[in-house]
C-alpha cells in the first residue's frame, strides 16, 4: 500500500513545517523560507506565518505538498518490542494477572564503564523524560548495582536474588569495548549453564536490538528507550516462557 | 494580602511552629560541623582561585592537603601562608597551583593572621556590597519594566559562548530571568571546574569565569532593553556553597538552592547537604540572591494531587531553613509546579487552589512556579494548551517567578523558536487577563476553597508526623517523594568534618553578624 501524508484528501501529501532562519523577518526572509521548503521537495510551498525573534532570527510556519510516498507493506521495525508498549500501570496489571508474583530485575553498568546515566534512566525511581524507572513499578523488584560491576559478580547477584532478567548498560563504546564486554557476559552465562535461566538485555546509546541479538542477548534497547519498553519486553517474554513451560 | 481562600490562620501558625521544631535539631548538628566544600567556599570568598596543571582547582588543592587539619578551618592555613610568604592572594594562588603546601608552613603569630583575615573579609564584603548596590540601583532605574510574574527562560548549549547568544536572544524576546543549566551530573562533582568552558552535556559547567562572561553579556542586554535581567545558576549538589560564593562574587541574582533536594534526588548524604545548605544560604542572603527551592521535583516522583501536601510541607521547611540562615522572605523563591494529570476532571481548579494557597501562606515570597513537564507528551499542539493554562494560573494567583513552559518539553532542549513561542504565549495570556485576579472571588465551600483547606490540613498532619519522627528519620523512612535515604549513606559523607574547639572562619562570623544570626 503506497501512502502519503493526509491533509483533507487521500494522498494529497500535505505537510506542515515550522523552523527558524538566521536572517531578519521580512519579505526576503519569507521568500527564502518558501524557496527552502520547495527545495525540500514540496510543491505549492506557502509561508503562512512569520515573526521576528531575536536580532537577525525569524520564525516561519509553512505548508507544502509532497509527492514522496512510502510502501507501507515493506516497512520493517527493528525494536525489541512490538506496537504495544505497556504503561507502568498496565505492566503491573499484566504481571498480577499472568504471573502472580513480583518480577525480579537486576541491572548494572558492567566492565569499566562508569556511566550510570543509562541504567539509572531505566531503573531509578525518577526515571527519565517522565517515564518512571523500574524501581517505581509495584510489581517489579529492581536491583540497580551501579557502575563498574564485573560480569561474574553480576551473575552471582542475579542468582542470589533469583532474578528473572539481567540488564546491562554500556555507554562507553571506544574501540568497541562494549562488544567485548557484552560478549563476555554471554560466554560466562553459557559456561555456567545459565544462559536460559535469565532474560538478558543490553542497553546504551549505541546499542540496538539487532546488535544485541547478534551478540546472544534476548533484546537490546538504544536511544529513545524507556523503562516502559524494557518492562514490556521482559513481561511478555516471561509470560511466553510460562506458556511454553 | 487580600485573602480569597479563608485559610485558618491558626493552622498556618501551627505549621510554622512545627517547622521550627523540626529544623532546630538539624541546625544544632549543622552548627557543630563543616564540610570540605564549606571550607573551599570560605577559601573562595577569601580569594583562592585558579587551578594546577591537571585542572585541580586551588581550593581543592588546599583542602586536600589539610585532610586531618580541617577541624581548625582551612582558612587558617591559607591566611597563615599569606602572612608567612608576604604574597598577594593571586601570588599565593599561583604558588599553591605550582605545588606549595600551605599546611606544611608552621603557624605564625595569631594576631597577624587575624588582621590579614579581617582584611580579606573586608575585601569580600566590599565587592559583594557593590554588587548588591549595583543590582538595587538598576532595579530602581528600570522599575516597572520587568514582567509580573517574572518570565524565566533557560539556556543549555554546553558552550558558554553559545549560551551568551541564546541568553541575549532570550532577553531581546522579553525574558526577565535567564538560567544557565548545568552540565549533566555536575552536581556530583566534588570540585568546581576552572575557567571558561565550551563542552557540556545538556548544559554548561558552572564556573566562576562562565558566570562572569554571562553576567557581562546580560549587563549589555540590561542597558539595551532597559530592563534588569536576573542571572540564575545552581547552588546545589556537592559544591553548593562554593557555587553560592562564586555567584555572590559575580553578581548572580538567583540560585537554585533547596535544603533537601540533593539528598532525595541526587543521593547526596543528608548531613553533608544540611551543613552545606546553611552556609550557601548565608552567602545568598548577604549577596541579596533569591533562592529557588525545588519542591516541583516531588511531583515528578509522586502524584501531584495525592501528594500536594508534601509540596506545602516542604515549602514550610525550606522557609524555616532559610530563616535560620538569615534569608528574608522576599528572597525565598519557594517552588511548586503545575504537574497534575491533564485527564483529571477539574484538575485546573485543583492547580488554581494550590497556587492561590501558596500565594496566601507565603505572601512576601517570590514564589517560583514550574510549568508542566511530567505530562508533556511530544504532542506539541496539546503542549501549547497545557502551557496556556499554566500561564493563566500563574497570572491569576500572582506568582513571582514564572518558568516558561516549552511546547517541546520531553523532546529536546529548547530551540530558539520554542522559547519565542513560550514567551509569546505567556505575554498574551498574562496581558489579556492582567487584572482578572482582582475581579474574582472563590465560592465559599466550593471546590477550590475546599481543596486548599484540605491540602493545608494534610500538610499540618504530615509535619506533625515528621516532628515526631525527626526530619532525618523521616527521610530514612521515605516520607519525602517516596525516596528512602539512610543518614550514613549517600555521596559526600566523607567530606563532613566536626568543627574543632578552635575552628577559624571569620567569614562565617562576619556573615552571621551581618545577618543577625546567633553564634
Amino acid at each position: 500500500m503506497i501512502i502519503r501524508p493526509y491533509g483533507d484528501t487521500l494522498n494529497d501529501g500535505a505537510v506542515q513545517l515550522s523552523f527558524t532562519l538566521p536572517v531578519p523577518d521580512g519579505p526576503r526572509g519569507r521568500e527564502a523560507a518558501r524557496v527552502f521548503v520547495e527545495k525540500l521537495g514540496f510543491k505549492h510551498a506557502e509561508i503562512v506565518h512569520s515573526h521576528a525573534m531575536a536580532d537577525g532570527f525569524s520564525f516561519y510556519v509553512a505548508y507544502g505538498k509532497t509527492e514522496t510516498s512510502v510502501d507501507f507493506d515493506t516497512i520493517q521495525i527493528e525494536e525489541a518490542t512490538g506496537e504495544k508498549i505497556y504503561t507502568m500501570g498496565e505492566a503491573c496489571e499484566v504481571i498480577r494477572e499472568n504471573l502472580g508474583r513480583k518480577v525480579v530485575i537486576v541491572g548494572a553498568c558492567t566492565g569499566f564503564d562508569a556511566h550510570t546515566v543509562g541504567i539509572d534512566a531505566i531503573m531509578n525511581m525518577k526515571g527519565y523524560n517522565h517515564h518512571y524507572g523500574l524501581e517505581r513499578y509495584q510489581e517489579i523488584e529492581a536491583h540497580n548495582l551501579g557502575a563498574q560491576v564485573p560480569n561474574d559478580k553480576l551473575i552471582d547477584y542475579a542468582l542470589k536474588v533469583n532474578a528473572d532478567a539481567i540488564l546491562v548498560s554500556q555507554i562507553v563504546t571506544q574501540k568497541d569495548v562494549h562488544i567485548q564486554n557484552m560478549t563476555e557476559l554471554i560466554e560466562l552465562l553459557q559456561a555456567r549453564g545459565l544462559r536460559e535461566r535469565f532474560i538478558v538485555i543490553a542497553g546504551g546509546t549505541r546499542i540496538g536490538n539487532k546488535l544485541a541479538v547478534e551478540l546472544g542477548y534476548d533484546g537490546g534497547f538504544g536511544k529513545g528507550s524507556y523503562a516502559d519498553h524494557v518492562a514490556t519486553f521482559i513481561v511478555d517474554r516471561l509470560i511466553e516462557r510460562k506458556h511454553n513451560a | 494580602m487580600e485573602t480569597k481562600l479563608a485559610l485558618p490562620a491558626d493552622k498556618i501558625a501551627q505549621a510554622r511552629e512545627l517547622s521550627v521544631r523540626i529544623v532546630k535539631p538539624v541546625m544544632d548538628f549543622v552548627e557543630a560541623h563543616t564540610t570540605v566544600t564549606v571550607e573551599r567556599a570560605t577559601l573562595r570568598l577569601a580569594g583562592a582561585d585558579g587551578a594546577d596543571s591537571d585542572g585541580v582547582p586551588v581550593p581543592n588543592l588546599i583542602v586536600d592537603q589539610l585532610k586531618n587539619k580541617l577541624e581548625a578551618g582551612a582558612l587558617l592555613y591559607y591566611v597563615n601562608a599569606l602572612v608567612k610568604t608576604g604574597e598577594t592572594v593571586e601570588g599565593l594562588n599561583a604558588k599553591i597551583a605550582a605545588g606549595l603546601r600551605v599546611g606544611d608552613l608552621p603557624l605564625g603569630d595569631r594576631s597577624a593572621i587575624d588582621r590579614k583575615a579581617s582584611e580579606l573579609v573586608r575585601a569580600f564584603s566590599d565587592r559583594v556590597t557593590r554588587n548588591r548596590q549595583h543590582r538595587e540601583a538598576k532595579l530602581v532605574e528600570f522599575e516597572g519594566k520587568n514582567h509580573s510574574p517574572m518570565l524565566y527562560l533557560i539556556v543549555a548549549t554546553g558552550n558558554i559562548f553559545e549560551d551568551v547568544k541564546q541568553a541575549q536572544a532570550a532577553a531581546e524576546q522579553g525574558a526577565d530571568v535567564v538560567a544557565v543549566i548545568r552540565t549533566t551530573a555536575q552536581s556530583l562533582l566534588d570540585y568546581v571546574p576552572y575557567g571558561a568552558t565550551t563542552e557540556g552535556f545538556g548544559g554548561t559547567y558552572a564556573t566562576q569565569e562562565n558566570f562572569r562572561i554571562m553576567r557581562a553579556a546580560l549587563d549589555e542586554a540590561v542597558e539595551k532593553h532597559g530592563r534588569y535581567i536576573y542571572l540564575t545558576n545552581y547552588a546545589s549538589g556537592l559544591c553548593m556553597p562554593e557555587i553560592a560564593a562564586m555567584g555572590a562574587l559575580e553578581r548572580l541574582d538567583m540560585m537554585l538552592n533547596d535544603s533537601m533536594y540533593g539528598i532525595l534526588f541526587r543521593d547526596i548524604n543528608m548531613y553533608r547537604t544540611f551543613v552545606d545548605q546553611k552556609f550557601s544560604r548565608m552567602i545568598n542572603a548577604f549577596a541579596g540572591v533569591i533562592i529557588n527551592t525545588g519542591e516541583d521535583n516531588y511531583l515528578t516522583t509522586s502524584d501531584a494531587v495525592e501528594k500536594a501536601y508534601t509540596v506545602l510541607a516542604s515549602q514550610f521547611l525550606n522557609e524555616r531553613f532559610a530563616y535560620a540562615a538569615g534569608l528574608p522572605a522576599k528572597l525565598m523563591g519557594l517552588g511548586h509546579a503545575f504537574e497534575m494529570d491533564p485527564e483529571i476532571k477539574n484538575g485546573f481548579l485543583l492547580e488554581l487552589a494550590q497556587a492561590q494557597m501558596a500565594r496566601e501562606i507565603f505572601p512576601e515570597a517570590p514564589l517560583k512556579y514550574m510549568p508542566p513537564t511530567k505530562f508533556m507528551t511530544g504532542d506539541i499542539f496539546k503542549g501549547v494548551v497545557q502551557n496556556a493554562l499554566f500561564n493563566f494560573v500563574s497570572q491569576a494567583t500572582g506568582q513571582g517567578i514564572h518558568l516558561l513552559g516549552m511546547l517541546t518539553e520531553a523532546i529536546h532542549t529548547p530551540y530558539m523558536q520554542d522559547r519565542s513561542l513560550a514567551l509569546e504565549n505567556a505575554k498574551y495570556v498574562m496581558n489579556n487577563m492582567a487584572d482578572l485576579a482582582g475581579e474574582i472571588e472563590f465560592k465559599q465551600g466550593g471546590i477550590i476553597m475546599n481543596r486548599a483547606h484540605q491540602v493545608l490540613d494534610e500538610a499540618v498532619a504530615f509535619l506533625q508526623k515528621i516532628e515526631q519522627l525527626g526530619l532525618m528519620d523521616a527521610m530514612e523512612k521515605g516520607e519525602f517523594a517516596e525516596i528512602k535515604r539512610p543518614r550514613d549513606m549517600g555521596k559526600g559523607l566523607d567530606g563532613l568534618v566536626k568543627k574543632g574547639p578552635e575552628y577559624f572562619n571569620p567569614f562565617e562570623g562576619y556573615l552571621k553578624a551581618e545577618l543577625g544570626l546567633e553564634g
